[in-house]
């Protein structure tokens, strides 16, 4: 049994203006241990569907269906003190900016010691040991002592460091990271990609990692989702996606990156901007930004469909096999072989 | 903190000189001659020189503002009044006692209003509470006090007998047939409602703004992420950030309304510095205006620095830069 498993997920939001589908069925699945990595656009839904995993988008005008299986338990049916129980003990979230999600007025001290204390029967002394455990195991310099400090007096990188101590002070199943590295500078993100990786090798957590950058997730994801428009369009082991990508929309992605061993002048940009979730395009989401459209695409929408020969690639493109090979032969030879960044 | 206490203390110095030369610059430009006042319609010009000359006003105006920075400096003393040459401090001293029970009771009554109001209406927006919370406020806000303290005399006093209409008693001295802790609440229980109104609605809306501002953060995001239940996110997580903004402005108004809760001590005939205002301006009566604006002053600094000390205190952002 897989560890969660999301089935058909759909997050609408009601607003003045019409429905937003925030979420549109997306599926996916993550096993113990594992590292998913979920890629997609500012405003592709990757966020909301990890908060409506976690049941923190609750606010009126919210409608969610389908199925977040953790465990074999339903997420999104279960009462609420049963996923008070799960928040923050079975599954830990890491946000996307440190600089504000963390009190400012509570001693970070406290703030770790509030997570222990509500998921174990600890006394104090002992929550504020643990706590100075963390803060060591990721790596924050005279951690007792800093214990009594206040955020203010962290700077970003140790803010995010002091909230993946807080993620896994409990030894969470799974962590689900929301953009951790995307408002730390170049050589914090490297840092903090270095430290998730490390202590998902010390305490086995399985991480859902949410980024707009594949070059994050291509170093440390077993698979990786890529999202657009509130919709899965790509699924596949990394090496896969990287080396085989099937939709046009994760070649724009692929061919955005910049890459030091080839000279070009520009870089590849996907052209136009994500369609309004109020009243996506008919046929295919991508389709008017897609180089490749044909009738079809404007038609009929594409379900997600393993790759021949390849039953766990999955993705959602009516484009043949025989343009797919020979585009994504052009974007080799562009060049990012191993990996990207 | 002593560099600050320093550069706040002299920074009040300042305000001090600032505000007296202002109250006498307005006070002189008002046609109106204190020393006829003071001796009355029908006297003499004679009288009336002889009173210019016994009150000071016949020496320029500069002197006249030295002579009374020189008292009050070496003597400590704001002089005495121009219309009974009663001593001013004396008088002061008589009056702030009533204007700080208005106040103080009205702030701990306009608080018990906003407060649970406030918070429970940001908890559920648009809900029949808030809505009935939102029109009282819009009275509160629209209402003039002295209309407010009307109705409810008339009403609450007059109608209902149910409390004095006026007059105040002392909170300790029982001389004279009034006095005690009851009789002084039971004389103020009007006087408290009518200033407590405007300021609730005030504080209602202010408190509703904050907690809601504050309920998006992500910090209480985070909360809710490690499963904290809602009442401890509300306690530990929302209230105290929501509430800081609310200390600043709680101290800020206790500071102005020491000086004189005008309108409410005037409807009730409350002894207080509000009306002792208002009758010494109707009088020219020099000294004494000096003498409440100088104390409405020391208590704005005299609150303004509280806060801050308060605020470094409960913000550890603000302590520990």
């Amino acid at each position: 049994m897989a560890l969660l498993e999301v089935r058909d997920l759909k997050t609408h939001f009601r607003t003045d203006d019409g429905i937003v589908k925030a979420v549109d069925g997306v599926s996916f699945s993550i096993e113990k241990g594992k590292t998913l990595g979920i890629v997609g656009e500012s405003g592709c839904g990757k966020s909301v569907t990890c908060l409506t995993i976690m049941g923190l988008n609750a606010s009126k005008g919210t409608t969610t269906t389908g199925e977040a299986l953790f465990k074999g338990e339903d997420l999104l049916t279960m009462n609420s003190k049963r996923l008070r129980e799960i928040r923050g003990n079975d599954i830990a979230m890491i946000f996307q900016d440190p600089m504000t999600s963390l009190n400012p007025v509570h001693k970070i001290g406290d703030q770790l010691g509030e997570a222990i204390l509500l998921h174990r029967d600890v006394t104090k002394r002992q929550a504020r040991a643990r706590s100075t455990e963390l803060l060591k195991a990721v790596g924050i310099p005279h951690a007792e002592r800093r214990l009594d400090d206040f955020p203010h007096q962290f700077s970003g990188g140790m803010r995010q460091r002091v909230m993946i101590a807080m993620a896994l002070v409990n030894d969470p199943d799974l962590l689900i990271a929301d953009e951790p590295t995307t408002a730390l500078d170049v050589t914090t993100q490297a840092q903090i990609l270095n430290l998730m990786d490390r202590l998902q090798d010390e305490f086995g957590s399985a991480i859902i990692m949410i980024t707009h950058d594949l070059g994050v997730v291509a170093e440390i994801a077993d698979d990786i989702v890529v999202m657009y428009a509130a919709k899965v369009v790509e699924q596949a082991p990394v090496d896969d996606l990287f080396k085989q990508p099937r939709h046009p929309y994760t070649w724009g992605l692929l061919g955005s990156l910049p890459r030091l061993n080839t000279d070009v002048d520009r870089l590849v940009q996907i052209p136009g901007s994500p369609p309004s979730l109020l009243n996506p395009p008919r046929g295919c989401r991508f389709n008017p930004r897609c180089s490749y459209v044909f009738g079809r695409c404007k038609e009929e929408e594409p379900g997600l469909m393993p790759v021949t020969g390849a039953p766990e690639h999955l993705q959602a493109c009516f484009l043949d096999d025989e343009t797919k090979e020979l585009e994504n032969r052009k974007l080799q030879a562009g060049s990012y072989a191993g990996g990207a960044g | 903190m002593f560099r600050y206490l320093i550069r706040r203390l002299l920074w009040a110095g300042v305000l001090f000189i600032a505000v007296t030369v202002i109250t006498y610059v307005i006070f002189f430009i008002i046609p109106a001659d204190p020393a006829r006042l003071a001796v009355g319609q029908r006297a003499t010009p004679e009288t009336v020189a002889r009173a210019r000359h016994f009150l000071g006003l016949d020496k320029p105006v500069p002197v006249q503002y030295m002579l009374f920075m020189k008292r009050l400096v070496l003597h400590h003393s704001l002089g005495r009044s121009f219309t009974n040459r009663q001593d001013v401090n004396k008088v002061i001293l008589q009056a702030a006692p009533v204007t700080a029970s208005l106040v103080f009771g009205g702030v701990i009554l306009w608080m018990a209003i906003a407060l649970p109001i406030g918070i429970l209406s940001a908890l559920r927006p648009r809900s029949l509470l808030d809505r009935t919370a939102m029109i009282f406020v819009l009275i509160g806000i629209s209402a003039p006090v002295v209309w407010i303290g009307l109705i409810l005399q008339y009403f609450i006093g007059y109608k209902l007998g149910w409390t004095p209409n006026a007059g105040y008693c002392d909170l300790l001295d029982t001389q004279g047939g009034c006095g005690g802790p009851v009789d002084w609440a039971y004389h103020l229980i009007l006087p408290w409602t009518t200033f407590a109104i405007l300021f609730a609605a005030i504080y209602v809306r202010m408190i509703r703004a904050n907690v809601m501002d504050t309920m998006n953060e992500d910090y209480v995001r985070t909360a809710r992420a490690k499963g904290a239940p809602e009442s401890q996110v509300m306690r530990s997580h929302v209230l105290r950030n929501a509430l800081l903004p609310v200390v600043t402005m709680l101290g800020m108004d206790i500071g102005i309304a020491l000086g004189g809760a005008i309108f409410t001590e005037y409807v009730f005939g409350l002894p207080g510095l509000g009306r002792l205002a208002v009758s010494s301006i109707e009088g020219f009566d020099l000294p004494m205006i000096e003498g409440i604006v100088i104390f409405s002053t020391l208590c704005i600094i005299a609150f303004n620095v509280l806060v801050d000390v308060l605020y470094a205190w409960i913000d550890p952002r603000i302590r520990l830069s």
